[in-house]
């Protein structure tokens, strides 16, 4: 899959079917997203992918990242459970930024498509919040 | 993303200059001054086409400018890398011969047509325009503040929840809550406080990414206790018919309740769809349809190009929205110039296309 593929800019995104065909080289890692119900989903995804591009991928609800991962939206804002946030590091300043136009911005609060997927994140939980504005 | 500036007097003050000297008449309006609008002034004025531009935003650029001034874009031709206020700056230098009008701060409300053919298209700060031919370049629609999601926060609206204020003197005597962190946020604060009863500023961290010089005029106002600061999130809204009286703050040490008349919250912009679902335009999923030869909706005159615009096939990128204006620029010159027959040239050898352009 390419590494530059921008998904919300084609009308017709690649179905996620294509993406589940096993490269010889990509390692997949698993994510899970709790939704505000409690319902969890479990994906696969492509290291080097960004969290917002694993949750697009897979049709998460409630991430809807409108700027397409750009960090300009700030409608892609997750919370990291707490287990996981050493691993997944702290926003950085840009980010901090942008999470001032997020809605209920807790402790964990990520903008996932500023969070990259490695071998270290595997099993990462993430929760979306009830609202992106 | 930037925040929305506060509208000076003088700005309202043009507005009424123009719209009580009539309707301005043009051959074009160009609703919508990012990057495909902004060509479409290029494309247009190569056809003797001369246009008026309107958008919500106080610049050109659209989302390039709003969204993403300082990141890179690679998949506009012949650029290899250009930032989103690079491309708009150099839109804007390309169309500068054809000398197009802007009216920014201003959003396209009403678009019909009149007994003569011609277009009547009016803004929310009441200019008119008289036009033969409409390009829509809305992009993803009109930049709208952000509604944070409170319970109820609908019915306050326009009463006592304010996202954008006209007239500071409306603001005398209330208990002001401005809510964010950016420039918006703190220059209300500061041209607010002196006409408060109270004013409290909330944001969620101690930390401002406004104007440096605004945060320190900020703090002093705190110091002498003219404003209060307080860290938190507002979570609920306390009021009748309407109208605020208190607000809850969720704070590290707890809920707070704060008394509050009037609140000015400040949490960036998004695109909405807007106005242009109005006039009567096919749609398709909140894009206008268009036909890929002309580029024209349903109304024969009103053209819609860039992202604003649906066909089979389409791609939402700024190269396609180019390629649209060209396409659209021939129609509209057989709306303009019913007479005229089009001859196909190339700036580089045409004469007559490099004396518009002011290199000849
Ligand atoms: C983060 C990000 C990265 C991107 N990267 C790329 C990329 O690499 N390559 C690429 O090709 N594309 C990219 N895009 C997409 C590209 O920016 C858009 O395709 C392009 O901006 C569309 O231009 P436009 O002129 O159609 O609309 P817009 O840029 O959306 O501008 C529309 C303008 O119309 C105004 N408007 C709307 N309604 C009204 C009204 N009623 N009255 C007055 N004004 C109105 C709006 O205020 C706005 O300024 C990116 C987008 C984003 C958000
Ligand atoms: S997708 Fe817009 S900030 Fe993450």
């Amino acid at each position: 899959m390419p590494a530059n593929l921008i998904i919300p800019f084609r009308s017709q995104p690649p179905k996620s079917g294509l993406f589940s065909l096993k490269d010889a080289y990509a390692t997949m890692t698993k994510i899970t997203f709790i939704q505000p119900d409690g319902e969890s989903q479990t994906v696969e995804a492509e290291n080097g992918l960004t969290v917002m591009e694993a949750a697009k991928l897979n049709d998460i609800a409630g991430i809807e990242a409108e700027c397409g991962g750009a960090c300009a939206c700030a409608t892609c804002h997750v919370y990291v459970d707490e287990a996981w946030r050493d691993k997944t590091g702290k926003a950085a300043d840009m980010e901090e930024d942008m999470l001032d136009f997020a809605f209920d911005v807790r402790e964990g609060s990520r903008l996932c498509c500023q969070i990259k997927i490695t071998d270290a994140l595997d099993g990462l939980v993430v929760r979306v919040p009830a609202k992106q504005f | 993303m930037m925040d929305t500036t506060p509208a000076g007097p003088e700005t309202s003050g043009v507005a009424e200059a123009a719209a009580s000297s009539g309707p301005i008449e043009t051959d074009a309006i160009v609703i919508g001054a990012g990057p495909c609008g902004l060509f479409a002034v290029f494309e247009l004025g190569l056809l003797d086409i001369k246009s008026h531009v309107v958008d919500i935003l106080d610049r050109p650029g659209g989302q390039c400018a709003e969204l993403y001034p300082e990141k890179p874009i690679y998949d506009v031709p012949a650029l290899p890398v250009v930032t989103g206020q690079e491309l708009t700056d150099r839109l804007m230098e390309q169309i500068k011969p054809f000398g197009p009008q802007f009216h920014f701060n201003e959003r396209i409300d009403s678009l019909s047509r009149e007994a003569d053919g011609r277009f009547r298209l009016t803004t929310d700060a009441e200019t008119e325009f008289l036009a033969k031919v409409v390009v829509v370049a809305a992009g993803g629609g009109s930049f709208t503040p952000k509604r944070p999601p409170l319970t109820g926060i609908e019915e306050y609206e326009g009463k006592s929840v304010f996202y954008s204020v006209r007239k500071i003197e409306t603001m005398r005597g209330h208990d002001i809550v401005i809510v964010g962190g950016g420039d918006s946020a703190l220059d209300w604060t500061l041209n607010l406080a002196p006409v408060a009863k109270s004013l409290t500023l909330i944001h969620r961290r101690d930390e401002f990414r406004a104007a440096p010089h605004s945060v320190e005029k900020m703090r002093k106002l705190v110091e002498e206790s003219t404003v209060r600061l307080l860290i938190g999130q507002v979570t609920g809204l306390e009021g009748a018919n309407g109208h605020l009286s208190a607000l809850d703050v969720k704070t590290a040490s707890g809920t707070e309740r704060i008394a509050c008349t009037a609140m000015l919250p400040f949490f960036g912009l998004t695109m909405k769809l807007g106005p242009v679902a109005d006039w009567g335009l096919n749609l398709h999923e909140n894009l206008i349809l268009v036909d890929t030869e002309r580029f024209e909706t349903n109304e024969h005159g009103i053209f819609a190009i860039g992202d604003i615009n649906w066909y089979p096939g389409k791609l939402k990128l700024i190269l396609s929205g180019f390629h649209e204006g060209a396409l659209m620029a021939q129609a509209a010159h057989r709306i303009v110039y019913p007479d005229k027959k089009l001859l196909f040239q190339y700036t580089t050898s045409s004469s007559s296309l490099q004396k518009k352009l002011g290199v000849k």
